[in-house]
């Protein structure tokens, strides 16, 4: 998926992660991470916003994510809203749990 | 044994502080919520929260049920395409009129279980009735479908439908509350009360879970988790009844030792309801942990 324009998902609320996704015509992956626990899981919400971004066939993008000590299975939705809104696409993919 | 739905938690689905927390209180159901909690610009993210959750966090062994958006439209069936993969939630219809919007739903459902290779009709429904039409219809709507494990109702759609407004004492949900538990009752699921949203009121609180209790339905959806307490204690059987109902399946066990047909307690005849009502009340309390060791080998 190509991303179109910047858009944001998500909040400033405790547990939640704010989330925006913006162009990077050619530039790959730049993640910019804010969290409030940056020291302890900085490295492993990275790793989790680029793997879901890679999942969707994203490889150019621009993050910009405020993390308020959000999980990980709230972090990937908040990626993949705010993916599927910079990409203007509605065609989404849901896998079977297994 | 028959699955409890003394409370059922609303959760709304675009909260991720409250989806988190949710697993931790003692409620029988957590419910989603896509539809009316959730704004229309934050559908999808609502969505996208909800299926993740589904298909990572562990509930332990209680109940999950996502409120979809309406079916017909675009938005309830992406609903569906997501919340039917996570095979782990009861769909919630909301604004139910009529047997054919449970049975439009129940369609979706079939197609996308056949698509992705899930065994059909292992999907549960439950279907909510929030206006005058629904609840006229709600004997058409209990009946429509075998995946549904029971019907609710909505009063404040349905109060501002009648023209009226809720009181304290409920008055104006007396003939849909009665309605809705009829048709329950009469297709064998499960009948579930609305919520009561003046979450600061314990009082007004406890008199509308005494008066649903007694009215005989199963349950209630709650908005808050401090009103667990509160319904599980009025569902949870006194001593007293606790003691009854195990005579009563003493009473049973002795007949069927002595190779009787005919069983009877201190010179009166336990016949079916009466053994019904004992099972009921021992679910009830196994539930709520009230019932001794000995007395669970007994039952």
């Amino acid at each position: 998926m190509k991303v179109l324009k910047a858009a944001v998902s998500g909040t400033m609320e405790s547990s939640d992660i704010m989330v925006t996704v913006a162009p990077n015509e050619g530039g790959g992956l730049a993640i910019d991470l804010n969290s409030t626990v940056e020291k302890q899981f900085g490295a492993a919400i990275r790793a989790a916003i680029a793997e879901t971004l890679e999942q969707l066939g994203i490889r150019d993008a621009r993050v910009t994510a405020v993390d308020k000590g959000a999980l990980d299975c709230v972090i990937r939705a908040r990626v993949k809203a705010s993916a599927f809104r910079a990409c203007e696409r509605e065609d989404y993919v849901w896998e079977v749990r297994t | 044994m028959k699955r409890l739905r003394r409370t059922m938690l609303f959760v709304p689905g675009n909260n991720p502080g409250m989806i988190k927390d949710a697993g931790i209180y003692a409620q029988d159901a957590i419910m989603f919520d896509l539809e009316d909690s959730v704004s229309l610009a934050e559908k999808d993210a609502a969505r996208f929260l909800v299926y993740e959750a589904l298909m990572t966090m562990d509930y332990g062994d209680k109940e999950l049920v996502v409120r979809i958006n309406d079916p017909s439209a675009r938005g309830g069936r992406e609903d569906l395409e997501a919340i039917v993969r996570t095979r782990r939630a009861v769909i919630r219809l909301p604004k139910t009129e009529t047997a054919e919007d449970v049975l439009l739903c129940e369609k979706e459902i079939a197609r996308i279980e056949g698509e992705c290779g899930i065994e059909e009709g292992s999907t549960p429904m439950m279907a909510a009735i929030e206006s005058a039409a629904g609840v006229l219809n709600a004997r058409e709507i209990a009946f429509s479908s075998k995946r549904l494990t029971g019907i609710a109702l909505g009063a404040e759609d349905y109060v501002t439908d009648l023209k009226t407004n809720r009181s304290p004492g409920g008055i104006e949900l007396l003939f849909g509350r009665s309605m809705i538990l009829l048709a329950a009752r009469a297709a064998g699921i499960d009948a579930i009360d609305t919520v009561y949203s003046d979450v600061n009121n314990e009082e007004g609180f406890r008199a509308e879970v005494e008066l649903i209790h007694q009215l005989g339905f199963d349950g209630k959806s709650i908005i808050n988790p401090r009103q667990i307490k509160t319904v599980h204690e009025i569902y949870t059987p006194s001593e007293k009844e606790i003691a009854k109902a195990q005579a009563v399946m003493e009473a049973i066990e002795e007949a069927r030792r002595k190779g009787s047909g005919v069983i009877s307690l201190n010179g009166k005849m336990v016949d079916r309801p009466i053994v019904l009502r004992a099972q009921r009340v021992l679910a009830l309390a196994r539930a709520a942990g009230v019932l001794r060791e000995e007395a669970e080998n007994d039952a």
